[in-house]
């Protein structure tokens, strides 16, 4: 962002940290930017006329006569429909070689939405995947992380979930991307010709950590702007909220607060919260749906990240390898979508809880056989029909490479069922069985 | 003339001023951002300078614009109108706000000025009277609300003159009291009052003597809260705290139901808009949402207010119970407020306490706890407020500050177990790790005595100890095997099996299982009860397990009927047949 000539300029600097500066200035106001030594910073905090600014780059280099101009304006995007299509970094600047956006200037971070004009949420997304579909079913205005573990393909699978969805935009928060990931977007989007739907704002690793703390909230002005204003269906991703909350106790550090659980800063929940609250949906028809990846440290859920970001989305998509068919799988027990009965049985076919809460059961059975197995106890004819079972509905429902329809789901569910199991061991209501047991 | 200020010093919503009078420890202040006025509050001064946390953003302020202070503390509005509101965690009535978005600095009114209400006097001129006795009386829908004598008067008054019947709005003034030194002071219908203060005006606060229904099993059968007690409800995410306190929203025994909805997810909130609308109160058979008031202040919305929702929230609640009421306060969750608690006390640079929660959170939370409670009014009649909370304790662990602080305040604790939940062993509730102070209450027991049944605290201790025997056999069985322990082994696993799911368990979502009367729940646990009194002979561990898992079933479907219907007691004959094919 250029100075403008009519700005003050300072060029005293009273302190210096790694992450911060300090300077007597006049007029300024709470979350303002400015440059510094040309680099983007942001007044966190005021003393009088002590004036503290966070430099998103870092202060590597930075002199004490480095020259500071403050911008009158907290951090903006400027929206439109030309944002379609673009790569822009954490600064909402282009990156894609394309001209810079004109259009209408908003800030970031905007106010929340009054709780008593949301709607309830009530479409279905649908992903072709069936550890989602069928048992964790997604519906517009969610907010649902995936915990992965970082060899987890979660990028992938969020890229497979992001074209397939019936969405009118598509907006990518990248924070912490490596280059790689970053071209298997620009990839994935491209070839799948689905480009003109595409917004992205992206920080890779090459880039300092702390500008990933604008991320979301660039992706989420501009989804505002399309469910608000366009009465879109939006879909964020949000990737990866774990090097995000790593920046936020970067920052917190810096500026001597005192941590609290695993060294996060203590308003880490209010961070994380502001960020996910902004899925919603619309009276008027626009929704924004965030679905984020939260990586998880050897599958440890009660870290301070995972956990607190458990309590405030709606459900979260747990992925991991399962062993006996070495395919990764949407963990059955650990996975929820918080909305689910919003639409199954209602926007889906009538037997669809029934046969998901049927197949899970049977797979607790299959677990507790292999437990007891491991235990070197004897296994009944049941339990072996569980094992046996529990691998097919691994490979053809629980599998991330899964990409079937709704019905077929279901259809494939009844089938593991009939060649396993008699009616009564399903425990499914009867009325269903009469009605979908495959005949033979 | 008001004291002013001018802000020297801003992070993030705290705020320093140099104030050029005397300010009050929690005096509400305004600050003009370039028209807009920010509403917030002092938690500390320093000789001339304030501290104020701003309940909104306060992006754009700058060292040097202008605050004014008002000379009062943050505030409830109380009145006719407050029930099937739907109020922000500072009372503005979020109904009424125009915008999609929230916007700052937007303040709306609580109760609705024009509306009128028919009044009808009950004191009389000539009548000596003190705060919160009773004026009159207007209909709040079906519900008697009183106008009572401002909270604030102090000292005995005299009715110079109330008006007659008639229908007036709130503003209009409807009683001239003439106090103890000749002044005569005006009283409309409605009144303030600071939030964080307890409303006093009442004659005595005994211990709580009776039980609450709220129709869930594992509550009322096995760790029953009082009317006017207070619980707690912590658990990890995903275990169903939200959906047993709706449970006990929708079906708790009280004239009114607050619910506070303290830094959660907005569309829970929603979720409440959308159904109790067209839920009915199984009690009354009136709507829900006439009973309810909703105050929220969900996770985005800014953190200072969230702090204020629950005393808000509890106000309105000690208000109704002035006019003789039974209110139940549910907050979900009062983690998010200590965290609230947390944020500004990391701001201010305090010397920080366990995980970095003020050293007070113990005391703010037993002083918040102790509001709770039934009273005896002046004038002989009884109101209540019952209060449970949640609590989100970090990573589940129970060893927290939160979970730690609210267990020596709250009289019952409703542990939510996680390994129940991956079970969907629903409500999680462990039945070993809760309990119910109230249980060792005389007065209490007594009452149990009285309504229920002779011995029922024993009884229902009976099976307890019939639960933790299963569990402990349970563990052996895993250890030593299905054919390394003896056969009582098994009949003890699975006859706290059995009690378990006839009993502990509950389906929310079924239309009769979700809501169990006493009644209902007496001749559940007769059942169970007189079961598991019975020795049994298997031959083999399969047998056992089939048998219990028939005579379960039998149960289940029993919970699944309408009492005492024709299916009720076909499956009770059927669980009669069962039990004679074992040689009893």
């Amino acid at each position: 962002m250029a100075t403008k000539a009519y700005h003050k300029v300072y060029t005293q600097l009273d302190a210096i940290t790694k992450a911060t500066v300090s300077l007597r200035a006049k007029g300024v106001t709470n979350d303002e930017l400015a440059t510094v030594d040309g680099r983007l910073a942001q007044v966190v905090k005021t003393k009088g006329d002590l004036i503290t600014l966070q430099v998103f780059a870092g202060t590597e280099g930075i002199p004490t006569n480095a020259e500071v101009a403050f911008l009158g304006h907290p951090p903006i995007i400027r929206v439109g429909e030309q944002l379609s299509g673009r790569f822009f970094n954490a600064y909402g600047d282009p990156i894609d070689g394309g001209p810079a956006v004109d259009g209408e200037v908003r800030q970031i971070g905007g106010p929340s939405v009054n709780p008593y004009k949301r709607k309830q949420p009530s479409e279905l997304i649908p992903t072709g995947i069936a550890g989602i579909d069928l048992n964790n079913t997604l519906v517009s205005g969610q907010k649902i992380p995936f915990f992965a573990d970082p060899d987890q393909p979660y990028n992938q699978v969020m890229a497979d979930v992001a074209l397939r969805a019936d969405v009118d935009k598509i907006i990518l928060g990248g924070m912490g991307l490596s280059n790689d990931d970053y071209l298997f977007y620009r990839h994935a989007f491209e070839d799948a010709g689905a480009l003109e739907k595409i917004v992205s704002f992206v920080n890779t690793t090459e880039e300092p950590p702390v500008e990933r703390l604008l991320i979301p909230d660039m992706a989420l002005t501009a989804a505002e702007y399309f469910a608000a204003d366009k009465n879109e269906k939006v879909l964020v991703l949000l990737t990866d909220m774990t090097l995000y909350a790593d920046a936020l106790s970067i920052v917190s550090n810096r500026m001597d607060q005192i941590p609290s659980k695993d060294s996060m800063p203590g308003s880490l929940y209010s961070d994380l919260a502001k960020i996910y609250e902004k899925a919603v949906q619309f009276p008027a028809g626009g929704s924004i749906t965030i679905i984020a990846v939260t990586t998880l440290n050897d599958g440890d859920i009660t870290h301070a990240i995972p956990d607190n970001t458990g309590y405030i989305t709606e459900g979260q998509l747990f992925l991991r390898a399962d062993t006996d068919t070495g395919k990764v799988i949407v963990d059955p027990f650990r996975s929820l979508s918080r909305l689910k009965q919003l639409v199954q049985g209602k926007k889906t076919r009538e037997d669809h809880s029934q046969v998901m809460n049927a197949g899970v059961r049977l797979y607790a059975d299959a677990q507790n056989a292999k437990t007891k197995l491991e235990n070197g106890f004897d296994l009944s004819d049941y339990d072996l029909r569980c094992l046996d079972y529990a691998k097919e509905y691994a490979i053809r429902l629980l599998s991330i490479d899964v990409n079937i329809k709704i019905d077929e789901m279901l259809d494939t569910a009844w089938k593991l069922f009939a060649k396993y199991f008699s009616k009564a061991e399903t425990g499914i209501k009867q009325t269903m069985i009469d009605k979908y047991w495959p005949a033979e | 003339m008001n004291t002013t200020g001018k802000v020297t010093g801003i992070v993030s919503n705290l705020v320093t001023v140099q104030v050029d009078g005397p300010v009050a420890e929690n005096e509400l202040c305004f600050i003009d951002l370039g028209g807009t006025k920010l509403m917030a509050e002092v938690i500390k001064v320093n000789r001339d300078r304030a501290s104020v946390q701003v309940f909104e953003s306060t992006r754009g302020l700058k060292d040097g614009d202008t605050v004014e202070f008002m000379g009062r503390m943050l505030e409830a509005t109380l009145g006719p109108g407050l029930l099937s509101s739907v109020y922000d965690g500072l009372q503005n009535d979020l109904t009424t706000m125009k915008e999609v978005f929230l916007q700052r600095g937007e303040y709306t009114d609580p109760l609705d000025h024009e509306k009128t209400w028919d009044f009808v006097p009950i004191a009389k001129a000539g009548d000596k009277v003190v705060a919160a006795d009773w004026l009159g009386e207007v209909k709040e829908g079906w519900l008697p609300h009183k106008i009572m004598v401002p909270f604030s008067f102090k000292g005995e008054y005299t009715v110079k003159s109330i008006v007659e019947a008639g229908e007036y709005n709130i503003d209009k003034v409807i009683a001239v009291l003439t106090g103890e030194d000749g002044e005569d002071v005006d009283v409309t219908m409605t009144q303030k009052w600071p939030v964080k203060v307890a409303i006093k005006g009442y004659k005595e606060k005994p211990r709580p003597f009776k039980i609450m229904e709220t129709g869930v099993r594992v509550i009322d059968t096995f760790n029953p809260i009082a009317e006017g007690g207070t619980g707690f409800i912590p658990g990890p995410f995903g275990c169903g705290k939200t959906v047993l306190q709706h449970a006990i929203a929708k079906q708790g025994e009280a004239d009114i139901i607050v619910m506070a909805a303290c830094g959660e997810r907005a569309n829970e909130v929603v979720e409440i808009f959308t159904e109790f609308p067209e839920l009915i109160d199984p009690h009354t058979g009136r709507h829900l949402m006439e009973r309810t008031t909703i105050v929220c202040n969900t996770s985005n919305m800014p953190v200072a207010a969230r702090e204020a929702s629950v005393y808000t929230a509890m106000t309105i609640c000690e208000y109704y119970r002035a006019m003789g009421l039974r209110c139940l306060l549910l907050a979900d969750s009062t983690s998010r407020w200590a965290q609230a608690l947390r944020e500004m006390s990391n701001r201010m640079e305090e010397l920080p306490g366990a995980d970095a929660f003020p050293v007070d959170l113990s005391a703010i939370i037993s002083n918040f706890y102790s509001r709770a409670g039934v009273v005896v009014l002046n004038n002989g009649q009884t109101g209540a407020v019952t209060f449970i909370g949640t609590v989100s304790p970090a990573g589940g662990n129970l060893k927290e500050p939160v979970t730690e602080s609210t267990k020596k305040a709250a009289r019952c604790f409703y542990a939510l177990e996680q390994n129940r939940a991956d079970q969907k062993r629903y409500p999680a509730v462990n039945p070993i790790d809760s309990y119910s102070k109230y249980l060792e209450y005389p007065e209490i027991r007594e009452y149990l005595d009285r309504t229920v049944e002779h011995g029922w605290v024993e009884k229902v201790n009976a099976l307890k100890v019939l639960v933790r025997r299963g569990k402990e056999a349970n563990d052996q069985i895993n250890i030593l095997g299905d054919d390394g322990v003896p056969m009582s082994y098994h009949e003890a696993f699975w006859k706290s099996e059995l009690i378990d799911f006839s009993l502990l368990q509950q389906d929310g979502f079924d239309p009769v299982d979700s809501l169990c009367p006493m009644e209902r729940q007496k001749y559940m646990v007769d059942l169970v009860s007189d079961i598991c009194a019975k020795e049994f002979k298997f031959d083999d561990y399969e047998k056992c397990r089939e048998w219990f898992k028939e005579l379960i079933n039998l149960l289940r479907q029993m919970n699944y009927s309408k009492f005492e219907s024709e299916p009720f007691m076909k499956y009770r004959e059927e669980i009669t047949k069962h039990l004679e094919t074992n040689g009893n």
